[in-house]
């Protein structure tokens, strides 16, 4: 097995995203036309990013049938296989958030915070709330206009600007201000992916009889919250609405205690789930 | 954790929650008003269609693609691009700039029926009877400048009424004695703005250093008379007539005399 090969796998998703979106304006291919707000998928298949059709609903706008399906479409698929796995296999904010956690990693101490991380996590979902309040005041997507998605995707495929400034403030805040700030705390993207994919079938498998609490994947993981209360604890799935499903912490454990699994489908030895509930 | 820290923290979230979210509405209000925006074919009207456009790209990209490519100078002109931080329109909406990379005018309109969200859409191309054409668009409309115009100079040009796809519509040329020389005529273009699509070819052809044609979006340009003033030897205007608002009353301390109090004020009557 090779060792990194879920992130292997995410870049090369992620990196294939961009360069469809990147030939279909430049080569005029038709797989997959747009951009992460909206994307046509083979010339017929509409794709519509939820949140960008609840802050036009909320800004008063005619929805078309278009979106509705590609909203639909969208919340089907990561609400039963995905759950957060947008995040992390396709938006492409996350390779300059994981570079800037790589980089906090090597420099950085957990001492060194400048905020304290933990008591904050919850203030993408305020901020998903505020948002969609903005939006029906100032009558258009509010978020749509500083989201660094839309920007870096609009980047690759239609012309640049000055959102670079956005993507390095994003950058110089995770590596250096927040550990795992923009994803991890702010993003309402992943809020809301979160809240679509709480009951999604893809998840992560924890067995305690073989973890050995080394603590790796606490370590390498952008949302250990999730991982705190099982890890050593309990055998059980990672039941956590802000999984990513990025597969680090897979990765890193050296003892086989961590795999991909099908949550109500695949019954597990020793599994103690109680409830799933959504945190 | 218990009920204070609870209530704290959730003030607390809300609070930093909307903070954020002033300063993102703030940004917002400021970059969505670019009244300069000129938008592609079968754009609802501004305010609409900055709620409806989902900023996907797709009319910029069937711009692209198009089949009647216009190369010049060895180089192929984009008309639509999506805005980027930076171009002085809505972040992520589609516009183009005249001067550089005009309206072709699609026969097919490839940029609307591109659209999945209504943003742009055949509606708003239509005439009168209803039939839907690129002719109808109503991009914005073109304004001449009369100080820099080199054909009210005196010389010869036309060069504007010539590239304009609705010749002799929306350009016509109008002849005047030029009483400077004595001898020769005046060539003036002329815009009529109930043809004009604002392609902006006029502005893209024009010879001057900066164009003394320009094409602005049509709510910044046009007037509007009003329902007091009509064309009285025209039956079709006549009738808005109708709508005028029959209460235009300015009142001042003196109405509240009647009129032949107002007049007869200051006058003694003899018995």
């Amino acid at each position: 097995m090779i060792k990194n090969k879920y992130l292997i796998l995410r870049r090369i998703t992620q990196i294939t995203i961009l360069f469809l979106y990147f030939s279909a304006t430049y080569f005029g291919w038709k797989i997959l036309v747009g951009n992460l707000s909206f994307s046509k998928l083979f010339n017929t298949i509409p794709l519509a990013d939820p949140y960008a059709v609840l802050q036009m609903i909320f800004a008063g706008a005619v929805i078309s049938s278009n979106l509705i399906i590609g909203a639909l479409i969208i919340i089907a698929f990561y609400g039963i296989i995905g759950g957060r796995a947008y995040c992390s296999w396709v938006c492409p904010v996350n390779m300059i958030t994981d570079l800037a956690a790589w980089v906090r990693r090597k420099t950085h101490h957990e001492k060194d915070n400048l905020i304290s991380a933990i008591k904050i996590r919850k203030f993408r979902y305020f901020f998903l709330v505020v948002l969609l309040i903005l939006s029906a005041i100032v009558g258009t997507a509010a978020f749509e206009f500083i989201s660094p998605i839309g920007l870096f995707t609009r980047a690759i495929a239609f012309s640049v600007g000055f959102a670079w400034v956005w993507l390095l403030a994003i950058f110089l805040f995770d590596a250096f201000i927040l550990r795992n700030g923009w994803c991890g705390h702010i993003c309402p993207v992943g809020a809301m992916y979160s809240v679509i994919g709480s009951k999604s079938i893809i998840r992560v498998y924890h067995d305690k009889e073989k973890c050995t609490n080394c603590g790796s994947c606490l370590e390498i993981c952008p949302e250990n919250q999730v991982l705190s209360p099982i890890i050593h604890k309990k055998s059980s799935f990672i039941n956590g609405i802000e999984c990513t499903n990025c597969g680090r912490c897979i990765e890193v454990c050296n003892d086989n205690a961590l795999k991909f699994s099908l949550r109500y489908i695949i019954k597990q030895k020793g599994e103690e789930n109680e409830k799933i509930n959504a945190n | 954790m218990d009920r204070r820290n609870f209530l704290t923290s959730a003030i607390q979230a809300t609070a930093t929650a909307v903070v954020a979210g002033s300063v993102v509405g703030a940004f917002v209000e400021e970059n969505k008003n670019k009244p300069l925006t000129l938008r592609p074919p079968g754009a609802l009207k501004e305010e609409e269609f900055l709620k409806t456009c989902i900023r996907c790209g797709l009319c910029v990209e069937a711009c692209k693609n198009r089949e009647n490519k216009f190369v010049e100078d060895g180089k192929e002109i984009q008309t639509l691009f999506l805005a980027a931080p930076g171009d002085n329109a809505p972040i992520g909406t589609p516009y183009f700039i005249a001067r550089t990379g005009p309206c072709f005018m699609c026969d097919n309109m490839p940029c609307v029926y591109a659209c999945p969200t209504g943003a742009l859409t055949p509606e708003m191309c239509k005439n009168e009877k209803g039939e839907v054409s690129i002719d109808y668009a109503k991009m914005g409309v073109a304004v001449i400048d009369p100080s820099s115009c080199i054909a009210f100079w005196g010389l010869q040009c036309t060069a504007c009424y010539r590239a304009c796809p609705e010749m002799d519509k929306a350009i016509t040329i109008e002849w005047k004695k030029n009483e400077r020389t004595g001898k020769h005529a005046y060539r003036i273009p002329v815009v009529h703005e109930e043809a004009c699509t604002g392609c902006g070819m006029c502005e893209h052809a024009c010879v001057t250093e900066k164009p003394a044609i320009k094409v602005f979006p049509r709510d910044v340009f046009l007037g509007k008379a009003g329902d007091r003033y009509v064309k009285g030897w025209d039956k079709k205007d006549e009738e808005r007539i109708k709508n005028a608002s029959t209460n235009t009353k300015t009142i001042t301390p003196r109405s509240k005399k009647s009129a032949i109090q107002n007049l007869n004020e200051g006058v003694n009557w003899d018995d």
